[in-house]
C-alpha cells in the first residue's frame, strides 16, 4: 500500500512538472521517493522512460567553466546520454534553461545563460534530436541552486539544465 | 494614484521687509565642483502654521526639507536648540543678528495653511551673513496627500539657488523589490519617492521582474518579465498600472530595455540561437532596427540625451568593455581601457560622463568617466555593487548593492559623483535594479 500510495504521488508530481515542480532548478528532490528494492515503478527513477530516469540516470544538467559556454568532455558525455534518450522517448519536448554564477552584471549574464543553453541545444541538434524539439532559455543569475558566495557553489550555478515537457503529460 | 497638482504662485515681497545691507558678504553659495569638505550650516525653524489644521504639517514638512538638505552632505543642520530667536510671522522683518549668532549661513522659514484637503506652503531662503533674502519666497499649493511633494519642491528651490544646479528631491524611484533567500527569491516592481517614502508595488511576484527604466516624463516604465516562461519586454504605464508586451519573435528573448529621449522609441537586446545583439524599436508600430551584427554578447544600451548615440557593453574584444556608437547603429569606439571588465554603461542626463559597474580582481564597482574613456573615477567598492542610475540632475548615482554569503541580500545606495556622501536608501523590503524619475513637474 505504500508504494502504491508513493507512487500516485510521484505522477502527480509528474504531471506539474513542467511549470511547477519546485525541483526544476534543483532537481534533487524529483524521485527521492523511489523505492531501493527491485522491480521497476512507472514514473521511478528505475523507468528509464521516466522524468526522474532522466534527471538522475542520464543526468539532466552541464556545468561551465568561469565565463565560458564551451561545453566540457564531462558535458559532451551527458549531452550524449540526454540525445539517445531524447531519440527513445520521441514524445518529449525540452526547454533547456541557462544560468550563470553570481559574478557578473545582470544583464551580461542573461546572455552568458542564453549562449549556455545554446551550446547545449546545438549539441543535442548535432546529435540528431529535432531542433524542433528543443527551445532555450536564460535566467542569467537568477536562479541559483546553490547559495554560498564560493567557487563551490558557483560551479554548480553555472549550468544547462535541460527540463522535459511533454511525455506523461501530453 | 493620487492627484497632484502643483501650483506656483509668487509671495508679494513684504513692504517692511528687511533692507539689505550695503556691502554684502559673498554671497551665499556652493560649488559643487570644487568638492565641499565642510556642510554649509543651515537653520530651518518649525514652519508656521496658519490655520489650526496645518501644525503637524508645519512640523513635517520642515523636517522633509532638512532631511533633503543633510542628505546631500553639502549642508549641516543647526538644531532647533541652539536658536536664540524664533520665527513667530513669516512676514515680519528677520533678526540677523540672531541667526549670524549661531552661525547660520542660510535660513528656510516657511509657513503652512490647510483648508480642507488643500494645503499651501509658503516659504523664504535668506543669506543670513549677507543679510538679504536669496531669491523671491514662493508659494505652492496642493492636496494634503501630495505635503511630501510641496516639502520636497522647497527643498530643491533651496539647492538650486544655493548651488546653481539643478535639484534632484521632487522624483521618485522605480525598482525590483525583493523577498526570500538567494535560492527562491521572489520579485516585484515597485516606485517610490527618492528618499524611500510612498513605496507603492506595480507587479506581483508571479514572475520574475527585471530592470525597470522609466520614460523621460517618468509616466510610463519599460521592464523585463519572465511571465510567458521567456524574458520579453514589458511597457507599463504608472497611472493605470496597464502593462502591455513588446512585439517579439518566437524563439527568441528581449531583455535591458531603455527608452529613447523622445520616449517613442525603446533600445534592448534580443537574444537569437545563443547571440545577444543590440535593436532599437519604434513602441507604437513594433518595428525594429537591428543595430550590432557580431558574435559577441552586446547588450546594456543607453541612449545619449540628444538623442544621437548609443553607449553599450560589448565582449567583442574578448571581454566585456563600453562602446559608443550612433544611434542608427555602425562602427562603434571603444572608451574603456582600464583594467578589469566594464558593464552596464548609462549616459549621464547632463551628457557629459557615464556611469558604469567595473568588476575588477574580485571586487565591483560603480564609477564615472567622460565620454572618450577618460577620468575614469570609481565611487564605490563592494562584493556586488551593480546598476548605476543618475539623479536628474546628474550629480548622484543610485545602485544596488549585494551582501556576500548564503543569506546575501540586495539593497540601495546613493553616492555623489565625486565619491563621497555615501548613503543606505531604505526601503521595505531587498531592493536592486534602480531608475530614478527625471524630476516631477
Amino acid at each position: 500500500m505504500k508504494r502504491i500510495l508513493t507512487s500516485m504521488i510521484l505522477m502527480a508530481a509528474l504531471a506539474v512538472t513542467a511549470c511547477t515542480n519546485p525541483g526544476r532548478f534543483g532537481g534533487q528532490d524529483v524521485g527521492a521517493t523511489a523505492p531501493a528494492s527491485g522491480g521497476i515503478i512507472p514514473g521511478s527513477a528505475n523507468d528509464p522512460t521516466s522524468l526522474a530516469y532522466f534527471q538522475q540516470a542520464v543526468g539532466d544538467r552541464v556545468l561551465f567553466e568561469v565565463d565560458q559556454s564551451n561545453l566540457t568532455d564531462i558535458g559532451r558525455s551527458t549531452l550524449d546520454g540526454q540525445a539517445t534518450w531524447l531519440l527513445t522517448n520521441i514524445d518529449y519536448a525540452a526547454v533547456i534553461e541557462g544560468h550563470a554564477d553570481e559574478q557578473g552584471t545582470r544583464e551580461y549574464n542573461l546572455a552568458l545563460g542564453a549562449r549556455r543553453a545554446n551550446a547545449a541545444r546545438e549539441y543535442l541538434i548535432s546529435k540528431g534530436v529535432p531542433a524542433t524539439r528543443l527551445r532555450v532559455v536564460s535566467y542569467g543569475k537568477e536562479r541559483p541552486i546553490e547559495i554560498c558566495s564560493e567557487e563551490a557553489c558557483y560551479a554548480k550555478n553555472r549550468r544547462a539544465v535541460t527540463v522535459l515537457a511533454g511525455g506523461l503529460t501530453s | 494614484m493620487k492627484a497632484i497638482i502643483l501650483s506656483l504662485l509668487l509671495v508679494l515681497t513684504a513692504a517692511f521687509a528687511a533692507p539689505s545691507q550695503a556691502h554684502a558678504q559673498e554671497p551665499l553659495r556652493i560649488i559643487i565642483d570644487e568638492g565641499v569638505i565642510e556642510p554649509l550650516p543651515f537653520a530651518v525653524p518649525t514652519f508656521q502654521p496658519e490655520t489650526a489644521e496645518a501644525a503637524q504639517l508645519a512640523s513635517d514638512l520642515a523636517r522633509v526639507v532638512s532631511d533633503d538638505l543633510t542628505g546631500t552632505g553639502l549642508f549641516r543642520e543647526i538644531p532647533a536648540s541652539a536658536f536664540i530667536s524664533t520665527v513667530s510671522d513669516f512676514n515680519a522683518p528677520l533678526q540677523y543678528a540672531d541667526w549670524k549668532a549661531i552661525n547660520a549661513q542660510a535660513l528656510i522659514t516657511g509657513a503652512v495653511a490647510v483648508t480642507g484637503d488643500q494645503v499651501t506652503v509658503k516659504f523664504r531662503l535668506y543669506d543670513v551673513f549677507s543679510g538679504a533674502e536669496l531669491g523671491n519666497g514662493l508659494q505652492f499649493a496642493g492636496t494634503t496627500d501630495a505635503w511630501r511633494r510641496m516639502a520636497h519642491k522647497v527643498a530643491d528651490a533651496v539647492y538650486s539657488r544655493i548651488t546653481g544646479e539643478g535639484g534632484y528631491f521632487d522624483s521618485r524611484v522605480v525598482y525590483v523589490s525583493e523577498t526570500g533567500p538567494k535560492d527562491d527569491r521572489r520579485k516585484r516592481l515597485a516606485i517610490m519617492d527618492y528618499d524611500g517614502a510612498n513605496v507603492q508595488y506595480l507587479t506581483d511576484s508571479a514572475a520574475i521582474v527585471l530592470a525597470p527604466r522609466f520614460s523621460p516624463t517618468g509616466d510610463r516604465v519599460l521592464y523585463t518579465s519572465y511571465e510567458s516562461g521567456f524574458p520579453r519586454i514589458y511597457v507599463l504605464d504608472i497611472g493605470s498600472v496597464q502593462r502591455r508586451v513588446l512585439e517579439s519573435a518566437e524563439g527568441t528573448m528581449s531583455f535591458a530595455p531603455r527608452f529613447s529621449p523622445s520616449g517613442q522609441t525603446v533600445v534592448f537586446s534580443l537574444t537569437q540561437g545563443g547571440n545577444t545583439d543590440i535593436y532599437t524599436m519604434d513602441i507604437a508600430s513594433g518595428a525594429s532596427v537591428r543595430l550590432t551584427n557580431t558574435p559577441a554578447i552586446e547588450t546594456a544600451p543607453s541612449f545619449s540625451p540628444d538623442g544621437t548615440r548609443i553607449v553599450f557593453e560589448s565582449d567583442r574584444s574578448g571581454s566585456q568593455q563600453l562602446y559608443i556608437m550612433p544611434v542608427t547603429g555602425g562602427e562603434a569606439q571603444r572608451i574603456s581601457f582600464g583594467e578589469g571588465r566594464y558593464g552596464t554603461p548609462v549616459w549621464s542626463p547632463r551628457g557629459d560622463l557615464v556611469a558604469f559597474t567595473k568588476q575588477n580582481k574580485g571586487r565591483f564597482h560603480i564609477g564615472v568617466m567622460r565620454l572618450d574613456g577618460s577620468e575614469e573615477r570609481l565611487l564605490t567598492a563592494s562584493f556586488l555593487d551593480e546598476g548605476p542610475t543618475w539623479a536628474p540632475n546628474g550629480r548622484v548615482i543610485m545602485f544596488a548593492r549585494e551582501t556576500q554569503g548564503a543569506g546575501g541580500s540586495s539593497s540601495l545606495y546613493s553616492v555623489d559623483i565625486s565619491g563621497r556622501n555615501l548613503r543606505p536608501v531604505r526601503t521595505p523590503e531587498g531592493a536592486s535594479d534602480p531608475s530614478w524619475s527625471p524630476l516631477q513637474q
